[in-house]
């Protein structure tokens, strides 16, 4: 490009032979743009510092998640020293004698995550489904406001009603209930408190619902409408229709939903922490009380004395961030493979 | 399909029945426990609500009255300083990926906003403990609000990303055309043609920590008594709530109640604000 004029007479040309040159990229056109000279080396440097700064905004936020990894492991050494990986398969909390093991809280994290999904997954995939195939277009709106709302409420305010409205609902209703019917399973059985594991995971199963179901229509509607057509006319009837078609085709975004359901539910802590009754013990029955990785930090942290424990229970924040980090990558592989070449969302 | 409903066999129709009828009451199961929980704290918090809430610090523990307005005040601060932190790196961030990022570096970028945005909110308290309190030595309101800024930042950022993704291709050409540096493109044209998406990512991320106790305990920590210095450990709303219902007292968890019914009606604010900018269009002019 010698000079301006020359570059716009050749524009115009070209423009005029092929109007809309399909080989043409946005960059392409804009390299194409006469640049003019007045003040063209301070537009550069402007340009050149806006984009410094940007690309610092970005820097930061890889920085910060090099420095998480980098404190955790660091603030963890004396614990990862002195225990090795004794320290996931011992049983032992017993900070006088500073001997410490993660096991009945990773047991008390994955069990509860469980729990939650067993039941908010069909709830969630249902209302799914209703939202997006079955609901009258009035009310779509209203409902996937409140489902929405529900993931509005503070983890705090959900521990709260735990303590106070759903543990003794659970404890006077529905426990003598699962000990009657279901007690020779071994899971509902023993003292009933009212909170413990079960209550950790209904009330978790409540908080992991509306992201589980927000994923699940999305991958919903991402199915293409042709596929639903054809099983509707080979005479499918409407459930048919949402199996065969729907949910076969939204099988690993749905997948991938209740994984991404998971990594919220292992990581939560406030509503945890207050109902599940905080004991280091690994029990077979639901109704016993429990504890999780992130609420023993959330218990103990401001008590602990001397650095093994310290250490100890940053090391436990260690566990729970690498486990959430493999948890989230699944996720996000299996919601990708189905949403993919749709636009980028951010999943909040 | 309609009209030929009676050559479909009695097993299969019973079938779609029981499956549709299970699938709408599952929708309307997921909508009992918001009802629930939302007519508990307006209930329960009701009755601790008045003037002495909002302008008085707790009494001691047994005596009665006393409110929390230091954890009011305390909360309002510590999500403004937040939101300095987690707001310019956000919508950074957000403009990078959105329009410098598509390509390799933005791909590495987006993975490692996709992996904080699933970093448990008690890690990045614990990071912030480790950051901020351990080499301060002390407690203070500003590790409170760097856990929670950070808490902000991957909501912003790929909302950011996908709204200023919105703005059409034609816009950003027709500024670059008439001479308009890249940087004043970006900044006059392509945000503010986005600037009411970007509210609404801003407002997502506040309702998102604006409850958030996790990250608060073992940063801000909490306090009785006023506070104005971010040095200092300051009164939040959640933390209060949470040390008031693990009390013994009635009269604490009637405090409690009144708090979440205080935080609560905050957030839903911020929400329905959020919904409300939302269905005006992510952008201007084009819906």
């Amino acid at each position: 490009m010698p000079t301006a004029p020359e570059h716009r007479s050749s524009r115009s040309t070209e423009s005029l032979e092929e109007p809309d040159n399909p080989t043409l990229t946005s960059a392409d056109k804009l390299k194409m743009v006469p640049k003019s000279r007045v003040g063209s080396q301070e537009k550069v440097v402007a340009d050149r510092v806006f984009r410094g700064l940007v690309i610092l905004c970005a820097l930061a936020v890889m920085t910060i998640v090099g420095l998480i990894a980098f404190e955790l492991v660091s603030q963890s050494r004396i614990s990862i020293t002195k225990f090795g990986f004794k320290f996931l398969a011992k049983q032992i909390w017993d900070p006088v004698a500073e001997d410490f093991g993660a096991l009945p809280f990773i047991y008390g994290t994955i069990v509860s995550s469980l729990v939650a999904l067993c039941i908010a997954v069909p709830l969630a995939v249902g209302t799914a489904l209703f939202l997006t195939e079955l609901c009258p277009k009035q009310l779509r709106g209203i409902l996937s406001l409140l489902v929405e709302l529900l993931s509005a409420i503070p983890s705090v305010i959900y521990g709260l009603w735990g303590i106070f409205v759903l543990s003794p609902f659970l404890r006077i209703y529905v426990q003598p209930f699962l000990a009657k019917y279901f007690g020779w399973t071994g899971l509902f059985s023993g003292p009933k408190y009212g909170w413990g594991m079960l209550a950790a995971g209904v009330i978790l199963a409540i908080m992991i619902l509306p992201i589980i179901a927000a994923i699940t229509r999305e991958v919903i509607t991402a199915v293409p409408r042709v596929q639903r057509e054809a099983a509707l006319a080979l005479g499918a009837t409407k459930w048919e229709m949402l199996r065969i078609a729907v949910l076969r085709n939204a099988r690993p975004g749905i997948f991938g939903a209740v994984i991404l359901g998971l990594g919220r539910a292992l990581g939560e802590t406030m509503a945890v922490t207050m109902v599940i009754g905080n004991r280091p013990e690994i029990a077979r029955s639901l109704f016993a009380p429990g504890h999780t990785l992130a609420s023993v930090i959330a218990n103990e942290f401001t008590e602990a004395v001397g650095s093994v424990y310290l250490s100890a229970l940053v090391e436990m924040a260690l566990i729970l961030f690498v486990l959430t980090l493999i948890v989230n990558a699944l996720a996000g592989l299996l919601v990708w493979s189905i949403t993919r070449g749709m636009p980028a969302r951010a999943i909040a | 399909m309609l009209n030929s409903s009676q050559n479909i066999s009695l097993y299969r129709r019973l079938t779609n029945g029981v499956a549709i009828g299970l699938i709408s009451l599952g929708a309307l199961i997921v909508t009992v426990p918001l009802f629930l929980i939302l007519g508990t704290v307006v209930y329960r918090g009701m009755g601790g609500l008045n003037w002495a809430f909002f302008t008085q610090i707790p009494k001691p523990i047994g005596e009665i009255g006393g409110g929390m307005a230091n954890a009011i005040i305390g909360s309002v601060m510590l999500l403004g300083l937040a939101s300095l932190v987690g707001v310019p790196l956000g919508v950074g961030a957000g403009i990078f990926l959105a329009e410098y990022g598509r390509n390799k570096w933005g791909n590495i970028v987006r993975f490692t906003c996709d992996v904080l945005n699933g970093v448990p909110s008690i890690v990045i308290g614990l990071t912030a403990y480790a950051l901020v309190v351990v080499v301060q030595k002390h407690f203070s309101l500003l590790a409170g609000a760097v856990a929670l800024g950070i808490m902000m930042i991957p909501t912003i950022s790929r909302t950011t990303e996908e709204v200023l993704l919105l703005v059409p291709q034609s816009i950003r050409e027709a500024a670059l055309g008439l001479g308009i540096p890249r940087w004043r493109t970006i900044l006059s044209v392509v945000l503010r043609t986005a600037s009411s998406g970007i509210v609404t990512s801003i407002m997502l991320a506040f309702a998102r920590i604006a409850g958030e106790t996790a990250p608060l305990i073992f940063t801000t920590l909490g306090n009785s008594y006023w506070n104005i210095n971010l040095n200092q450990p300051t009164a939040a709303l959640p933390l209060q709530i949470y040390t008031y219902a693990l009390m013994p007292y009635d009269q604490a968890h009637q405090q409690a109640w009144t708090g979440a019914l205080v935080l609560i009606s905050m957030i839903m604010l911020t929400v329905i604000l959020f919904r409300f900018i939302a269905s005006r269009g992510a952008i201007k002019g084009n819906n």
